[in-house]
């Protein structure tokens, strides 16, 4: 095995001093907000300041990643699948394992328990494809909270069995009927609710997008995904990983795979933006490998727009990753070189879904299905004693449906 | 002095409160846009906010989402914007124009080089929603170029904040009465009356009011005591649907007329006050 010290060379840049006080990440970040939400989310960054220091917090944000997710999600060897691609061997973090299903959870938890904190008695979220409003609504029932969750009316169509979970755990889903009915207007209308019930409400947001302290806060909930990952591969590799690999819309699974690794100079990073139909049809969602910097739901970031700065629709064969913008320390990583970002088509991803399926038993979100056709095709450039961990971030049962129509078949 | 303080000070010399009406640009018409800015001075608009559409408006209720909507399916843009404002100016050299809308549009344009235009085509004002003082670097080729970049100041802006937020306002302040979206109707119109008084320890500028301000009634309770009354989402419902460019024009003009009265009538009563004194 070629030598990989765990230990990194000193970095040049130190990625862990990011954001800076004004929540920038580089040039991206900030909070481009309405004069109105300034207050509230300078008390929700002094709280989450203060909070993410408390050692009785964090020991409970421990406690329920154990207890009630499922922590430590185990790095699996996909033996059968690195052999069919002749290549790297293909490691998966299993996200997927988490109670409910996916990263998402690390988050919710997370901002839940701020929202507590401070007082908040109601919680509300935006969803696409219904993960993170599940998410919500399960912690929101958890703590007693009051859940609202917004989804676009496209998307409630779409997913109807999310919808009806989130009903289940008790949320009130709202249909916004703005602009294209997606993910975004969802954002924009929690957004609206936020400003107009600032006083008693808070507002977890599912992604590492958003105004200030939100792309900090939610990469830290999701932080322990890539801190595990580091250590188990010392544990089980005895070294790090030669490449990590995650999907990217909003990013935060992504982050939370990449950030312990960010000072590991030596380990190559790349994240898998949803190609959709090909990223030169226009029918994509690949904001940094094909959008330009802009500002969008209160940071600035890549984002894909026309030439008259009017947000573009995306395309994408999983809705979790149909979103226009990203996380702007994903823009920051672009920009300085320290991870690369590629575009996966709804073609590759499907195909990667059903060769995981039947070589190792398990069904894949089309989300990260995306990052297991990107760990494909990095592993089958590279010898057999290379290492390539994936983020599996999230189970498929919920695309059962969206694979069936596609392939003609009635269930 | 640029056109929008040269305005308040004629406001004040008269002893008047000003009417700021906001229009969203290329709706309902876009042949309508220039011939209802005219319709609205004529009928008693002091100052003309012009909405620059955009696709994710956060801060806007239905009425100006729709609006945004309709405008860009009929292709609005900045470009057009700017062309309208030019042929305003071509009949009325004197009411200040302010554009409001949201950033992106402008960074995509490249700030300096729309600033530039704007400037040429006879815009005095930048209201930048998603813009507040923390970014001010963002906006500052905008100002430099000579466009007042009007700011906001709300019910949650703390005390420090507004002293900071009046050193740097520039034309008028706009204060937005309640923690909402725009078209709300959630006015508590002592509320806002303490929160203007207290403003005025640092306001250097003019005080505007708007959000919740939808008629004669509501403009004439906040005009005892701000420099001008902002209307937007109440004269863009009202405009919506005109099937013509006269219609348009006819719904402005009734629309706005009464305001104007009753502002006016307000002064009336100020001044009689005054002189029984």
């Amino acid at each position: 095995m070629p030598s990989n010290p765990a230990t990194a060379p000193s970095a040049v840049i130190d990625y862990n001093q990011f954001p800076d006080s004004s929540g920038r990440f580089g040039a991206y970040g900030g909070s481009f907000v309405a004069e109105t939400l300034i207050a509230p989310l300078a008390e929700l960054s002094a709280a989450y300041q203060r909070l993410r220091r408390d050692a009785a917090f964090c020991a409970e944000f421990e406690h329920d990643l154990k207890h009630y997710v499922g922590r430590p999600s185990p790095i699996y060897h996909a033996q059968r699948l690195s052999r069919q691609v002749g290549g790297a061997q293909i490691l998966l973090k299993r996200e997927d394992l988490n109670h409910t299903g996916a990263h998402k959870i690390n988050n919710t938890i997370g901002q839940a328990m701020v929202a507590r904190a401070m007082g908040k008695r109601r919680v509300i979220a935006e969803t696409g494809a219904g993960q993170h409003g599940v998410a919500t609504a399960t912690v929101c029932a958890r703590f007693g909270l009051d859940c609202v969750v917004y989804m676009g009316a496209t998307d409630i169509e779409r997913q109807k069995i999310n919808v009806y979970r989130m009903k289940l755990l008790g949320a009130q889903v709202v249909p916004v009927t703005a602009g294209s009915r997606t993910l975004k207007d969802a954002l924009n209308e929690a957004m609206r609710d936020w400003v107009s019930n600032v006083a008693d409400t808070f507002y977890i947001i599912g992604t590492v997008a958003g105004p200030h302290p939100y792309p900090q806060m939610v990469r830290d909930f999701n932080a322990v995904v890539g801190r595990e990952a580091r250590a188990q591969m010392l544990e089980q590799f005895g070294r790090l990983p030669d490449v990590i690999t995650a999907c990217v819309g909003g990013g935060s699974n992504a982050i939370g795979l990449f950030h312990a690794f960010l000072n590991d100079a030596q380990v190559r990073i790349v994240g898998a933006e949803a190609a959709g139909e090909g990223l030169a049809t226009g029918r994509h969602a690949a904001s940094l490998a094909a959008g330009r910097p802009g500002v969008l739901h209160g940071n600035r970031t890549y984002v894909l727009c026309d030439d008259g700065g009017q947000i573009t629709e995306t395309h994408s064969v999983s809705a979790g990753l149909d979103y226009p913008g990203v996380g702007p320390e994903h823009a920051f990583l672009k920009d300085s070189g320290r991870a690369e970002y590629v575009g996966v088509t709804d073609a590759e991803a499907l195909a990667a879904f059903h060769q995981l399926a039947r070589s190792e038993g398990i069904l894949a979100a089309l989300e990260s299905s995306h990052a297991v056709a990107q760990a494909i095709k990095l592993a089958q450039d590279l010898p057999p004693d290379r290492l390539v961990l994936c983020n599996l971030s999230g189970r498929g049962d919920k695309d059962v449906h969206t694979i069936a129509a596609r392939e003609g078949i009635a269930l | 002095m640029s056109r929008i303080d040269h305005r308040f000070a004629a406001l004040r010399a008269q002893d008047r409160t000003g009417l700021i009406t906001f229009l969203t640009a290329g709706d309902p018409l876009p042949a309508a846009t220039v011939a209802i800015m005219h319709e609205l001075v004529a009928a008693g608009a002091d100052l003309i906010e012009l909405g620059v559409p955009f696709s994710d408006p956060m801060a806007d209720g239905p009425v100006i989402q729709h609006a945004s909507e309709r405008a860009l399916a009929h292709g609005v843009e900045l470009a057009t914007i700017l062309g309208w404002v030019r042929e305003f100016r071509q009949r009325d050299a004197t009411t200040p124009i302010v554009l409001m809308g949201y950033l992106n549009p402008v960074e995509i344009h490249g700030a300096a080089r729309f600033a530039d235009a704007a400037v040429a085509a006879g815009v005095d004002g930048i209201l930048l929603v998603d813009c507040p003082i923390e970014e001010a670097a963002t906006a500052a080729p905008l100002r430099e170029a000579g466009l007042q970049q009007i700011l906001l100041a709300a019910p949650t802006t703390g005390e420090e904040r507004l002293a900071r937020i009046c050193a740097e306002a520039a034309g008028f302040l706009y204060y937005v009465s309640f923690a909402g979206i725009t078209g709300a109707d959630r006015i508590d119109v002592g509320a806002v009356r303490a929160h203007v008084e207290r403003l005025r320890q640092w306001a250097k500028v003019p005080v505007a009011v708007g959000f919740g301000i939808r008629d004669a009634t509501s403009a004439q309770a906040i005009a005892a005591f701000a420099d001008a009354v902002v209307i937007g989402s109440a004269l863009v419902a009202r405009l919506a649907g005109a099937a013509s460019v006269d219609e348009a024009r006819a719904r402005a003009r009734e629309f706005v007329a009464p305001v104007r009265a009753a502002l006016d009538a307000g002064t009336h009563a100020r001044q009689e006050r005054h002189q029984s004194n």
